[in-house]
Parts: structure tokens; C-alpha cells; sequence
């Protein structure tokens, strides 16, 4: 593959790096590449029906415009922060597209675009990082997207034991479509030094559990680079820990979605662990509260604003024949989404203060009881004296 | 409104003449008290997320990377119980490591480090070993942020013996607390209330200096007394403004150590108030605050003229940022215990 999917300068050496090439089906022109390498990959490329094809396109256009207006709607303090997802489309989208509904994905806190696949409401996303809610959705009701975890890590171990629980409970191997499931937990270069990520591996490997690991290597935490993390490319921690690793490009939303379904079935079918390591970038700040120029360059930007995902994309798209209105249809669509959005979160109210005691427990707590009832006698004789 | 703590702090910094008193926000002065003791003393090291090149995302360590290079100012892998147990580490190899911990929230996967290890290893060696190790947590909340970047775990740290934590309200006190507890051979727990990074106050650079573990009065009055640390300090203030105005006085007290309390001032007023509130972000549940109720009614029962009051966060998780106003103890809340305390 040619070079360009890697980050300039801030990856360890060439020659710590005994791994193969990350896998890309789609060079930064568009143009499919047919090689050995990719060989494996190109008949279920092929088999894609022009429909999914052109969803890949939506998904991506749809969550970067909605991006946009979320990290607006927070510069007119209609948001207490918002972490943009710009440049990691192709990545999410093409990871979510490669699951299954009865799978699990746990995400980090930058995966709008998988959660957008897997049907969440942007507005549930919007109300967290407006500082409504905790949670923001029901991961029973948006087709097993997990919540947010903003503790670095934490969730890749939570995914860990939901698939020690779907082995123990049969639910993988069976051969059954319907029923065999895995799970996928998302996670930053930053999260590969924590603990937690790296017991996560541990546990994995152990019990050859059915899930995958993503990795969207952004190669910036915060601002932190990737070679702080890592001396060594980051796939092949995960095949120190005796999984099955690759690395792919991560701003070609078909890499992505080849090598997750094959991660994903294999998995599925009991062949234990994965783990994919995506190459991309962070194009916007980490979040709304930081300052990239204090700690990267513009060229290193650029280079990667040459990659974008969705650019590639659509040339292939358009190699293939697909038309104008095509694309003005899906721009239509995605201002339409951030009106909506816009809208519906300038419309959103307050929470009740009893929503803070609400749920600390399932069960009745008697010192919940008591505070509660204590806050709404405060707050109603504060109403009566003013 | 003006901010009572900075007029008080510059009245009792009003001493030495020719001092140099220069204004600044407490972010700025713990920067200076930093920069002041890595020139002091070259076993002196920062280590922590994002801290050196960008300076922290407080900006507290800005410029200090360039001052002081890549080895006393480290950027360390995204890793808490790396950093605690790192820091242990240079300690043993005689250095003096202050390590940061981004937010409050973000502590717990040190905690390990910090409450078996750290605190433990100094009985351990019997005195073979002493661990000068600081660790500052940006803390608390009333800065609209997301989940767990707004929490105040001191009681944690408190309630685990090896440990002294301290808490500055004030530039000056900031300025001078850190490089006390820099200067300590012991573990420190340097809690930092965020809210308060950007208020500007006076520090006196040519002053003595303020001591570790030193509570003190900050507003005198005769009727109650109220107490808390770090920004709660300022919360208190504004409640005595209010009861002054309605005729009650109230006097304030700064605990600046949560451990060891500094019970002297503090005993010295209850007994010259027989009434005390003490309020805190934290949730109320075994907390600092239930301490020194605690200690208080055990050391001063007969000057009590009333229960000791607590006012505290809810025994909830620190809620969503559009909740934050309505559990985060306010003057308002203040008053409501104070006249509680006052009806018996
Ligand atoms: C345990 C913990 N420590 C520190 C932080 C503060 N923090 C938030 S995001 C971040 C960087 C994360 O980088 P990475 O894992 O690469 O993910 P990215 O944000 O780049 O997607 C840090 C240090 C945190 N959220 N949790």
C-alpha cells in the first residue's frame, strides 16, 4: 500500500515495526486496490449491494455535519462541552456497519457515528454533553450501544465481561446467525496505558472471549502523542497478548468494515478475541475546551486533511458511477438533521432536581428518602419567603 | 459581587511594607510556587498528563517545561496508578515528584497506589525511607463540566492514615502551601479548588509564609461559626455578608488541612460561638465534615449551644452540570443552617 495512511513523524520507527502494512481496499484517490494483500477482503467488498455502499456515504456525512452543529451549539453555550468526531468516521463507520443487531458495542466517548448507526437519537448525545443527563439513552432500546465511559478504559473491561457472559451462556459457536454474538468496545491510543485496557486484554485472551477490540489510533491524547503510549506499533501489543491483531487504515470506511466483519464472524464463531488497530486522525481539537496549535503541527494536520475519509469515499462512489443527486440528496439530508438537532436541543428543559436522586439505587435507600424529601421542603419554602 | 476571601486575605498579608504583593489568580500562584521550589531545589520534579508541553489543562505547569526541561517536567503515558507508583519510585531514588492528576474524577485508578503503597510505605521502612511525594488534584465543582470532573473525594484520602491533604482557598496560600508541601517528607494530598484557578487575589512573595496544617479565622464574628475549605471558603463569606446585613455574625473558618484539622482556632471559636456549621461539596455520608462534627461535640460539648450542623453535596453521585447549582451547597443553604443552629 502506499504510505500515505500513516501518520508522518509521530509514529515509533520503521523498524520497530515487523507487523505487515495496514490493510487498505481504498487508496486516497478512491481507487480499490486489488493486490495479495487484499485479496481476502475483495469478495465481500464485492458482494456489497450499491444500497450499503451508499449508507457508508450517508453515516458519514450525516454524523460530520451533525458534529459540526453540536460543536456549534457548545460555542453558544448551549453545550457544557462536545468532543468532535471529525476525521474518525470511517473508521466508526465502518466497524458499526460490520455488526450484528444481537451484538454489544461499548464505546468510548467519541463514537457518535456508531451510535448513530446503531440508532441512537443525536439529541440523546447532545444531552448529555449539555450537561442533562449522565447516561442520555437505553442501551436496550438502541440496539445494544452501550453509554458513554469518560473514565479512560473502563469500558473496554465492561465489554470483556459482557462476552464472558455471552460464552458462558452459550450464546457464540452455535452456528445459528440470529444468535451468535460478539462485542466490540472502542478505545483511544491514550487508553492502550491504562490498566484496565491492558487487564481487559488479559481477560480476553484467557477466556477467549467473543469480542473485538477497536482501537481508533487518533495519535493524540490530548496533548499527548502516540509515541508517549508506545514504542511499538499498537497492534502488536494485542498479539503480545496472544490475539489476533491487525492494523488497518483507518479513514477507509471499507478496510474498516472488511476486517471487522471478518473479526467479528470469527469471533461469533469461537475463535476467541481480536483486535484492530485503526490508523487515523483527530482533525478537530480533542475537545471543545482544547487548543491543538499548542501542541501540533499544521503540517501534520494537513497531511491528514488529505486523507479524509469521506473525500475517498466518494470518488469511489463516483468511479462507480454514482450520481450528483446522490450526493445533494444526503447534503439535503444532513442540514435537515442539524436543524432538527439544532431545534430540539434549544428546546430541551432543565432537569427536575429530583432527577438527581431518582435512580442513585434500584431499590428504596433510606438516606435518599430522606434528602429528597429534605431538598423539595427547601426548594417549596424558598418559593413561599421570595 | 466583591470577593470577600481576597479582601480579607489582603488585609491580614497588609504587614510587611515593603513586600512584594502582586495580584494574581491561584492557578498563576501555584505556578509560581512551583517554578519557586524546582529553583529551590533540583530533586524537584513534575510528572502527569498533558503537563508539559501544553501545561496542563488548568495551565497551572505552563512554561515550566521550558524552564526546566523534559526531564523535570514530564508528559507521562495516559496511566493514574503509573504516575502514583512512578512517583513512588523517584522517591526512593531521592527525588521530590509532584504529580498531577488532571481531574478529581480521574484519581481512582491511583488509588491503589496511593492507599496501599504510598501511604503505607513509610512505616513500612521504619524510617529507613521517607516519601516526599505531592499529589495535586484539581477538584471540586461550580464549573459546569461533565461527569466526573467536578467531584470532591477528599474523605477517601482523609480516612486512609500515612496521608496529610491539605486544601488552599487563596493565591496566597496556594502559593505558599505548595512549596510547604514540596519541602514535606511525607506523602501530601495538595487538593486544588478548581472553581477558584481564575480569581484573582494578593500573594505576598516577601511574607513569611503560611505553615502546612494552620486553619484559620478569615472573617471574625461572635454568633456562629461556619467552617469549610477550599472554595467553599468563599461561599461561607458571602453567607456572613448576608447574615451581617440581617444582624447575625458569623465567624469563618478556612480548615486549609483536612489532615491532620487543625482543631486549635477552630475549638477557640465554637467555644466563643457555641455553634457550628460545617459545610462542604462533598456528599455527607462519612465525610471530613462528619469528622470534625464529630470531633467538635466530643471536644467542646459544654460550649455547644446546639448540634453541630452539617451542610454537604446530597449522598448522590455529583449530578449533570445543569444540577450542579442545586447540590452544591450555597450561601443560601449556609443560612439555613445557621438559623437552624441559632433556634435551639
Ligand atoms: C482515567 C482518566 N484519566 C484522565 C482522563 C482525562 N482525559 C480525557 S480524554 C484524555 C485523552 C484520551 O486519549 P485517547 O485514549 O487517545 O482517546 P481520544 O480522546 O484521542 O479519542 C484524557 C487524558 C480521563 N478521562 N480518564
Amino acid at each position: 500500500m502506499s504510505s500515505d495512511a500513516m501518520g508522518h513523524g509521530v509514529r515509533p520507527t520503521a523498524e520497530s515495526d515487523p507487523g505487515a502494512a495496514p490493510v487498505q481496499l481504498l487508496d486516497t484517490a478512491g481507487v480499490l486496490q486489488v493486490s495479495d494483500a487484499t485479496a481476502e477482503f475483495l469478495p465481500v467488498i464485492e458482494a456489497l449491494s450499491d444500497d450499503t455502499l451508499r449508507s457508508f456515504h450517508r453515516d458519514m456525512v450525516l454524523t460530520r455535519r451533525f458534529d459540526d452543529e453540536a460543536g456549534n451549539l457548545q460555542r453558544q453555550g448551549q453545550l457544557a462541552l462536545w468532543v468532535p468526531s471529525h476525521g474518525q468516521e470511517a473508521a466508526q463507520v465502518g466497524s458499526a456497519r460490520a455488526t450484528r443487531p444481537q451484538d454489544h458495542l461499548f464505546p468510548s466517548y467519541r463514537e457518535h457515528a456508531v451510535g448513530m448507526v446503531r440508532g441512537i437519537d443525536p439529541v440523546d448525545v447532545v444531552r448529555l454533553l449539555r450537561g442533562n443527563t449522565h447516561g442520555g439513552w437505553d442501551p436496550a432500546e438502541r440496539q445494544n450501544f452501550h453509554l458513554y465511559t469518560l473514565v479512560i478504559g473502563s469500558q473496554t473491561l465492561h465489554a470483556t465481561g459482557y462476552a464472558m457472559g455471552v460464552a458462558i451462556d452459550g450464546d457464540y459457536a452455535t452456528g445459528d446467525p440470529e444468535r451468535d454474538t460478539a462485542v466490540i468496545t472502542y478505545f483511544g491510543d491514550g487508553a492502550t496505558s491504562q490498566g484496565d485496557v491492558n487487564e481487559a486484554f488479559i481477560f480476553a485472551a484467557s477466556f477467549q472471549t467473543p469480542q473485538v477490540f477497536f482501537l481508533q489510533n487518533n495519535q493524540w491524547a490530548i496533548s499527548v502523542p502516540v509515541a508517549t503510549q508506545s514504542r511499538t506499533p499498537l497492534y502488536l501489543r494485542g498479539t503480545g497478548f496472544g490475539i489476533p491483531s491487525t492494523q488497518i487504515d483507518g479513514n477507509d470506511v471499507l478496510a474498516s468494515y472488511a476486517v471487522t466483519l471478518r473479526d467479528m464472524d470469527a469471533a461469533r464463531a469461537g475463535g476467541g478475541p481480536r483486535f484492530i488497530e485503526a490508523m487515523t486522525y483527530r482533525i478537530g481539537a480533542h475537545t471543545t475546551s482544547d487548543d491543538p496549535t499548542k501542541y501540533r503541527t499544521d503540517d501534520e494536520l494537513q497531511s491528514w486533511v488529505a486523507r479524509d475519509p469521506i473525500v475517498r469515499f466518494e470518488l469511489f462512489l463516483r468511479s462507480r458511477g454514482e450520481s450528483d443527486a446522490f450526493f445533494a440528496s444526503i447534503e439535503e439530508e444532513a442540514n435537515d438533521l442539524a436543524e432538527d438537532v439544532r431545534k430540539r436541543t434549544l428546546a430541551l428543559e432543565k432537569p427536575d432536581n429530583d432527577s438527581m436522586f431518582r435512580h442513585v439505587y434500584s431499590e428504596r435507600h433510606p438516606r435518599i428518602d430522606e434528602q429528597r424529601e429534605w431538598l423539595s421542603n427547601y426548594e417549596s419554602s424558598f418559593g413561599e419567603t421570595s | 459581587m466583591t470577593d470577600a476571601t481576597q479582601t480579607l486575605a489582603a488585609e491580614t498579608l497588609a504587614t510587611p511594607a515593603a513586600s512584594a504583593l502582586e495580584t494574581m489568580p491561584l492557578g498563576r500562584a501555584l505556578n509560581a510556587g512551583l517554578r519557586k521550589a524546582m529553583q529551590d531545589d533540583p530533586r524537584v520534579l513534575l510528572l502527569g498528563e498533558d503537563i508539559a508541553t501544553l501545561g496542563g489543562v488548568f495551565r497551572v505547569t505552563e512554561g515550566l517545561k521550558a524552564e526546566f526541561g523534559v526531564k523535570r517536567v514530564i508528559d507521562t503515558p495516559l496511566a493514574e496508578s503509573g504516575i502514583v507508583g512512578a512517583s513512588i519510585g523517584l522517591a526512593m531514588r531521592g527525588f521530590r515528584p509532584v504529580a498531577e492528576i488532571q481531574f478529581d474524577g480521574f484519581i481512582f485508578p491511583g488509588f491503589d497506589q496511593i492507599t496501599s503503597q504510598l501511604a503505607k510505605l513509610t512505616a513500612r521502612h521504619e524510617g529507613s525511607q521517607a516519601f516526599p511525594v505531592v499529589i495535586r488534584v484539581p477538584y471540586g465543582g461550580h464549573i459546569g463540566a461533565v461527569e466526573h470532573h467536578q467531584e470532591s473525594p477528599e474523605a477517601y484520602f482523609a480516612h486512609t492514615p500515612g496521608l496529610r491533604l491539605v486544601s488552599p482557598s487563596t493565591p496566597h496560600d496556594a502559593y505558599w502551601m505548595i512549596q510547604e508541601a514540596i519541602k514535606s517528607d511525607d506523602p501530601i494530598m495538595f487538593f486544588e479548588p478548581k472553581s477558584r484557578y481564575w480569581p484573582k487575589g494578593p500573594v505576598d512573595f516577601a511574607s513569611a509564609g503560611v505553615p502546612l496544617h494552620a486553619s484559620r479565622v478569615v472573617r471574625v464574628g461572635t454568633e456562629v461559626t461556619v467552617v469549610g475549605h477550599g472554595a467553599m471558603v468563599s461561599v461561607l463569606l458571602q453567607a456572613a455578608e448576608i447574615a451581617a446585613e440581617e444582624g447575625i455574625s458569623i465567624e469563618v473558618v478556612d480548615l486549609r488541612s483536612l489532615s491532620p484539622v487543625d482543631y486549635g482556632p477552630l475549638l477557640e471559636s465554637v467555644r466563643k460561638t457555641g455553634r457550628l456549621v460545617v459545610a462542604q461539596e462533598a456528599p455527607q455520608n462519612v465525610s471530613v465534615g462528619s469528622e470534625i462534627a464529630a470531633t467538635v461535640t466530643e471536644k467542646a460539648f459544654y460550649s455547644l449551644e446546639a448540634p453541630v450542623l452539617r451542610v454537604s453535596g446530597y449522598d448522590t453521585p455529583f449530578p449533570p452540570a445543569k444540577l450542579e447549582s442545586v447540590f452544591l451547597p450555597d450561601a443560601d443553604r449556609v443560612l439555613e443552617a445557621v438559623d437552624r443552629a441559632l433556634a435551639y
